[in-house]
């Protein structure tokens, strides 16, 4: 400024100048830029913005700024019951609803000590890996999209469109399935639908073996995403990172082998893990992930046992809607369960599951009425975003779109 | 059991039996600490090298509404070594309701801490960034308190002028 201010020596100039907002008065090229990036920007998942301080091309300090899908579902949790809330989970991680739905019953399900029948909780598993899928493909695609793969984005939605139709078969919806309940699930999983799993996984392995093809050759799609974005392990830990975000800088950590939910316990898979904990590294994580997926969905399918789908459990689980209709006890049951809930002890819980995009917890405080006192929701793109500053700190301007890419943030669930 | 035991243990080595209360409902492990002692057992978790609870997962608040300590902060924090989730909790009591920040411990908690300020409105003492998460600069109210309705309040939120 006081160069500047030489050369205009004028001390009236001088302040006009300052005024017009047209002109820049200082040196261009000892200037930092702030610029703002989002709400509405395509490569930023959704509504995320981002302010940034650039040193000509190189980030100085990046903040983001969230809040602009908050819907206040832990608000809106403590005003219903807790069977209410189940269609509310759908819209946090709205690319893996079926994981979210699992996620939110078994945590009531450990609040209420109901447990699901066998059956439904192999189907459980089954839908949770298929979304799981289903959210990776996303994540790639976009991902490969956001860097100039725009190829990779086409090939993703085509298998990503197959597992929806799969979905619309079991769940008769196909992105808001809202397909799991306290004590069991929706609908059974029939033959036809069992049949349109091992199709589309048996095709699924080719296809996979393209998308590689594709990018694993490419020196462009390599050199634009290695060594960026680079996060230590005890960085990672410290900000809280879960899911693919961790395991990509080699801390061998799962949900689905720390704390066995379900029967995770009695299927067999691996856990991918990279050292490099850079961009490229998550990219290859999520690819891996998927192909442990495959391998877990083969053995429910060879494992699934027959039986029912709700437990018997008449206080607190819903009944069938033809009995409803046709017996009294079962109507009395529904009309108490659906107007007062199913009043869980007083305590509280906290229940968390490996979601695509990391750890989803709820910790939920019951005081014994139907309705939670209090639920938190543990979103893990919430925290995995935390990290994002970190990462853009000296990063290029264009390495801010792949590191966002990496990270794989949703904002329907960071923001809830 | 044997680790819930250990910890116990370790925590009550550490403040001393008078300022920790011990719960285990649901399978889950919950200390109850004392306010000033909750950086000392803070810190003591996470560097003690039988414990290393090096990754906080979660912090939160609950609004008890009628209680006399109103709020409790709720700190989820998870052990690679013990592979174990363990809960520590802290009541507030008198107004302004102030804790210390565990941010220079758990690079994590900064973000959650913040979520927390914004929607009970405690304030974490020497916490490096307290602004609102969710909510714009200057909203006067705290969300999730139990005397915020649900609906909201009208007129709270500004909204952009309708172009003529």
């Amino acid at each position: 400024m006081e160069k500047v201010h030489n050369v205009y020596s004028d001390e009236k100039i001088y302040k006009k100048l300052l005024e017009d907002k047209n002109i820049t008065v200082e040196d261009a090229l000892e200037n930092e830029m702030v610029i703002n990036m989002g709400p509405q920007h395509p490569a930023t998942h959704g509504v995320l913005r981002i302010v940034l301080r650039l040193d000509g091309e190189t980030v100085v300090k990046a903040v983001p700024e969230l809040g602009y899908l908050h819907r206040g579902y832990e608000k809106m949790a403590e005003d219903m019951s807790y069977i209410e809330f189940i269609p509310h989970t759908d819209r946090l991680d709205y690319t893996a609803t079926l994981c979210n739905n699992v996620a939110y019953v078994l945590a009531v399900e450990k609040l209420a000590g109901i447990e699901a029948p066998k059956r439904a909780q192999w189907i459980r598993m089954i839908v949770a890996e298929l979304a799981r899928i289903a959210a990776h493909m996303i994540a790639i695609g976009t991902f490969a999209m956001d860097v100039g793969a725009v190829t990779m984005v086409m090939w993703t939605f085509r298998e990503r469109e197959r597992i929806q139709e799969i979905f619309d078969r079991f769940a008769g919806a196909r992105f808001t399935t809202s397909y799991t309940r306290l004590g069991g699930v929706a609908s059974d999983l029939d033959d036809v639908a069992i049949k349109m799993i091992r199709d589309f996984l048996n095709s699924f392995e080719p296809g996979l073996k393209d998308m590689d093809n594709l990018v694993l050759h490419n020196r462009i799609f390599i050199d634009r995403l290695e060594g960026v974005g680079v996060l230590s392990k005890e960085e990672a830990i410290s900000f809280g990172l879960t899911g693919p975000n961790l395991r990509a800088s080699g801390v061998e950590y799962d949900v689905r082998r720390a704390k066995p939910y379900l029967y995770y316990n009695e299927v067999d898979f691996k856990i991918p893990t990279y050292p490099e904990g850079d961009s490229l590294a998550r990219y290859f994580l999520r690819g891996d992930e998927v192909r442990e997926s495959v391998k877990i969905l083969y053995q429910c399918l060879d494992k699934i046992p027959h039986g029912e789908i709700m437990a018997n459990d008449p206080k607190r689980v819903l009944p069938r809607k033809t009995e409803i209709y046709s017996r009294m006890e079962e109507l009395i049951h529904d009309f108490m369960i659906i107007n007062y809930g199913i009043n869980p002890p007083v305590g509280d819980s906290f229940f968390s599951a490996e979601n695509p995009k990391g750890e989803l917890g709820f910790y939920i405080v019951s005081n014994g009425e139907g309705h939670p006192w209090k639920m938190k929701i543990r979103s893990p793109s919430f925290c995995n975003l935390q990290v994002l500053s970190k990462l853009c700190e000296g990063a290029m301007i264009s390495d801010v779109i792949a590191i966002i890419g990496s990270l794989d943030p949703v904002m329907g669930e960071a923001d809830k | 059991m044997e680790v819930k035991e250990f910890i116990v243990q370790k925590v009550k080595e550490c403040v001393g039996e008078a300022n920790v209360e011990v719960t285990d409902a649901f399978g889950d492990l919950s200390i109850t600490v004392k306010k000033e002692k909750l950086l000392e057992l803070a810190r003591f978790l996470k560097e003690n090298n039988e414990l290393e609870f090096v990754m906080c997962k979660d912090v939160t608040a609950v609004d008890w509404a009628t209680r006399k300590k109103r709020f409790t902060t709720v700190y989820h924090i998870y052990s690679f070594k013990l592979n174990f989730t363990l809960r520590v909790k802290v009541n507030l009591d008198e107004e302004p309701y102030q804790v210390e920040s565990v941010a220079p411990i758990w690079e994590s908690a900064n973000w959650y801490e913040r979520e927390t300020f914004d929607m009970y409105g405690i304030e974490f003492l020497n916490h490096p960034d307290l602004r609102r998460m969710y909510m714009p600069e200057g909203f006067q109210y705290y969300p999730l308190r139990k005397d915020f309705p649900v609906m909201g309040i009208p007129g709270s939120l500004p909204l952009p002028q309708k172009p003529e």
